[in-house]
């Protein structure tokens, strides 16, 4: 890969990295498509029923930070830390798949 | 639409389960075969921009708010199995790190994002593409119109996944679901389309599916 396409890749994550710190906070708060639809028809309850959820430790639960107060800070630091962790996993798990091969040329 | 747990039954979930893991699995064989070195950042950027994105929910009809998905984007750029690959990474860790879709729901959820929205929907990309001029113009017409079906593909299987549950009627929960999502769905076209178009502008190497039809048209002429 070029440099001029790893700039390409780098402006990407810069805007990713923006997106997801700074105007995260300020998305649309209104239940979703399926949320809505399963408000309307009774059955939103279903989700938050005993027993219903089988993993219940997730650290950031719906994208608000822990021991942070501000909701909006507490949704744009998840959003930074996730989309920073995203871009790492992804990336690791392709350098993972492509293993040892032969590179083809850099 | 991230399912949470308790919407669809333990059948149809542990049968998305199985279905998700075949997809996977081939995704897996295909990227340790096919992936090169240029895709390991490419792939990392698609998820994050993927995952970014999902957070931007914007407000449509009546009090109801969609998302990008972005599974036809990450079809163009990295190939349909890829996307598939890319989506289930992102739904994974949306659903262990923030609770958003039910790990129960998991295999639903990579069924209809990542093969409905993914594989199925890039290989549509593909059937409109050869119909729509080739031209950049023609490239991200053919990406916006099969960003829309994808959403609204994906929301129809949720449909029938929420009916064979037991959850919601069929003629109640298709024409709600499908109806919101065509919505959803022309965000999502705006968004996939104008993505694909400005990369094809300053850097077309990136974009697998324009390379490739390229290279075939430099090897007819």
């Amino acid at each position: 890969m070029n440099a001029g396409a790893k700039n390409v890749i780098w402006i990407g994550v810069g805007v990713a990295l923006l997106l997801a710190a700074f105007v995260s906070p300020f998305a649309s708060s209104a239940p979703d498509g399926l949320d809505r639809f399963a408000e309307d028809h009774g059955f939103a309850a279903k989700s938050t029923a005993p027993g219903a959820a089988l993993w219940t430790h997730a650290p950031v639960k719906d994208y608000a930070t822990p021991g942070v107060k501000n909701p909006k800070l507490a949704t744009g630091v998840a959003g930074l830390a996730g989309a920073l962790g995203t871009f790492v996993a992804a990336a690791g798990l392709a350098r993972l798949l492509r293993g040892r091969k032969k590179s083809t040329g850099s | 639409m991230h399912i949470p747990d308790g919407f669809v039954s333990a059948p149809i979930n542990i049968a998305t389960y199985a279905v998700s893991a075949v997809a996977l699995t081939i995704a897996v064989k295909k990227a340790r075969r096919d992936l090169d070195e240029g895709a390991i950042p490419l792939l990392g950027v698609t998820a994050a921009f993927i995952f970014a994105a999902q957070m931007l929910n914007f407000p449509v009809a009546g009090g109801t708010s969609g998302h990008f998905l972005g599974a036809v984007m990450a079809g163009i750029l990295l190939g349909p199995f890829n996307a598939c690959l890319v989506l289930a990474l992102v739904l994974v860790i949306q659903c262990l790190v923030f609770a958003d879709g039910g790990l129960s729901a998991l295999g639903s959820n990579i069924f209809n994002m990542g093969v409905v929205g993914g594989i199925v929907s890039t290989h549509l990309f593909y059937a409109i593409r050869a119909l729509a001029p080739k031209t950049r113009v023609g490239f991200m017409v053919a990406a916006g119109v099969a960003s829309w079906c994808s959403v609204v593909l994906a929301s129809i299987s949720c449909a029938f996944m929420l009916a064979l549950s037991g959850t919601a009627p069929l003629r109640v929960a298709l024409p709600a679901m499908a109806g919101v999502h065509a919505l959803i769905g022309v965000g999502e076209a705006l968004i996939a389309s104008s993505v694909v178009g400005t990369l094809i502008a300053v850097r077309p190497d990136l974009v697998g599916a324009w390379r490739g039809e390229r290279a075939a048209a430099g090897a007819e002429s």
